[in-house]
């Protein structure tokens, strides 16, 4: 059995934040006699991941998500409850510990602007203590991996956004950490850009079998990524488990568009009991429950003279949405 | 401490930020001319200081110049790497990139203070040397090991003092968000120490002394140069500077607790 690499109990985290009035009024009373108010970001919080592990964190904007990501690396002093990741307290960041992690943010860069990326490899390279030969050794095996070459000796200043990002995660993984923590790493990448990260990502934690924790807002990175996921609302975990289970529960039907080989036909299917969601001519939708649907099938393929047939899975991002807005439903 | 590990991080600093300020060759070209204009302009105002009057607060314009050539030096160490690096804080955390320094295995007042240079500032520093070689021989200064050992020390010292300073209120950024102008402020304290310590009033003298002891950075080791420095005024800026270095290192250490991140 695979043992926790990071374990939460109890994580709580609050801030002190300044409040401000409208108006001219309000911008010298605040310049003045600043109100502040301390707000709870993150309330009373348990989870755990185990070694090698993918888990996509799910919030809207504000829910605290980040907060959580950069707790975990140390970044961010807990006010209350505990981390441990990887046997280590993360804010305490021993060297050990930064060793074996890594902060990846799709929206923030490390490399240095004007010079090409090769040149902060090898300077993160000398930071993590790795030596020449060893830096080569990595470099031309993650680049291999990332399908970069020529965009190394270019300066980053030139680069497009994906190629920046590929050389950013390079940058990030050139110690070879067993912790990958990812804040919206394919944020404004075409989809080709976002395809090649994931897989890359994926072959990543297949070949070193690293833990993977990441936020993002693309459904498609939490689809292709992650087996579980842990739904953040307003602070709080709503959901914490496995992301076929939550979608199946948010979305208990498909629906099949079924098309007839007469309009008859299309008429017999809408009497014979089964829920209608619409029709037209010899065309006609109907709703059926995820445990049904292979006897469903059947029935349908048995009795009706059909031409063609779909199976729509609702879209993902509606499903999503619904966890993102409501923390109260029945799951 | 890795020592060895240090320095072959602050070798690929200097050759990565080397490389850096190269791609804009007009840029060093304008700093390099900057400071030979900068240079000429401060001794042509304190000739000018001097030309009624020989003696300002008993000093020389002879023996003047040799504050003005420690200014020099201490300004080129600021620019080339005070202000690329320790300005930079104030940027690393209001866009939160101070988030990669902190998760760096390496410390991160090192890393902060030193990761970038401007070669410019080197031409400051020659500059202020070659003032000090001439002033030696218009002073007709003897040159001994501990006369040179007692300047080097001293000297050292003004640029902790310096720097904690200068480090010090950049560390409050971490509360306040913005201090451009606080460090702006230092710098033209900076200024003040390119006259002697007593061309000043005796509250002046207190305040740049005990306040804010810019007094200390220049005057003490342009005394050592010409031989008139006290032993305890040696000894007092040793624990002046010791005491900074250390308080700043604390207050960065303690501000980091507070550090919060900028928002993604």
């Amino acid at each position: 059995m695979k043992k926790n690499i990071i374990e939460v109990r109890n994580l709580s985290k609050s801030f002190d934040i300044s409040l401000k009035e409208p108006g001219l009024k309000g911008t010298i009373k605040h310049f003045f006699r600043r109100q502040t108010k301390s707000l709870e970001v993150i309330k009373n919080i348990s989870f755990e991941i185990k070694e090698g592990e993918i888990v996509g964190l799910l919030g809207a904007n504000g829910a605290g998500k980040t907060t959580i990501l950069k707790m975990l690396c140390g970044l961010i002093y807990p006010s209350k409850g505990s981390i441990i990741v990887s046997g280590d307290l993360p804010y305490r960041r021993k060297e050990n510990f930064l060793k074996n992690i890594t902060l990846i943010m799709g929206q923030k860069q490390q490399l240095i602007w004007d010079l090409p990326p090769i040149e902060s490899f090898y300077l993160n390279a000398s930071i993590y203590d790795l030596d020449k030969f060893e830096a080569k050794k990595r470099i031309k095996k993650l680049s291999d991996m990332l399908e970069i070459d020529e965009e190394l000796f270019i300066p980053v200043r030139k680069l497009s956004l994906g190629q920046r990002m590929k050389s950013e995660l390079l940058a990030a993984l050139i110690h070879k950490p067993n912790i990958l923590f990812l804040d919206e790493p394919t944020i404004g990448l075409d989809i080709n850009a976002q395809r090649n990260l994931r897989g890359f990502l994926q072959k990543y934690n297949k070949e070193t079998n690293a833990t993977i924790c990441l936020t993002s807002h693309y459904m498609k990175d939490i689809t292709s990524l992650c087996k579980r996921v842990i739904c953040v609302h307003n602070g709080s975990i709503s959901y914490d488990g496995k992301l076929d289970l939550l979608l199946k529960r948010l979305s208990p039907v498909k629906e099949i568009l079924i098309v007839c080989r007469s309009e008859k036909d299309a008429i017999k299917l809408e009497n014979s009991g089964f829920s209608v969601k619409n029709k037209t001519k010899n065309e006609i939708t109907i709703k059926v429950e995820n445990n049904s649907i292979t006897s469903s099938l059947r029935t349908i393929l048995n009795n009706f003279d059909i031409v063609d047939l779909y199976i729509n899975e609702p879209p993902i991002d509606e499903i999503i949405g619904k966890i993102l807005i409501n923390k109260n439903y029945d799951i | 401490m890795n020592l060895r590990k240090y320095l072959k991080v602050y070798k690929k600093f200097l050759h990565t930020s080397l490389a850096s300020e190269l791609e804009y060759k007009t840029n060093i070209l304008i700093d390099l001319i900057t400071a030979i204009l900068s240079l000429t302009g401060s001794i042509f105002l304190l000739s000018i200081f001097f030309k009624n009057n020989g003696i300002i607060g008993g000093w020389e314009f002879e023996q003047a110049l040799i504050i003005q050539g420690i200014y020099t030096i201490l300004n080129g160490i600021t620019n080339t790497w005070f202000n690329p690096n320790l300005t930079e804080i104030v940027k690393h955390i209001r866009e939160g990139t101070l988030d990669f320094v902190l998760l760096k295995p390496i410390d991160s007042q090192f890393f902060i203070s030193l990761k970038k240079i401007n070669p410019s500032g080197f031409l400051e520093i020659m500059l202020g040397f070659f003032l000090l070689i001439y002033c030696i021989r218009i002073n007709q200064i003897n040159l001994n090991l501990s006369f040179l050992t007692l300047c080097l020390i001293t000297i050292i010292c003004s640029i902790s003092i310096l720097y904690s300073l200068w480090f010090f209120i950049s560390t409050t950024t971490i509360w306040f968000v913005k201090t451009w102008n606080a460090t702006e402020v230092l710098r033209s304290f900076l200024y003040i120490g390119r006259f002697p310590l007593n061309s000043f009033s005796f509250s002046l003298r207190i305040f740049f002394s005990v306040i804010i002891p810019i007094a200390f950075i220049t005057t003490i080791p342009s005394e050592v140069f010409l031989g008139l420095s006290q032993i305890w005024k040696i000894l007092l800026e040793i624990i002046v500077a010791m005491l900074f270095l250390f308080s700043s290192r604390k207050f960065w250490l303690y501000a980091l607790k507070f550090y919060s991140s900028a928002s993604s």
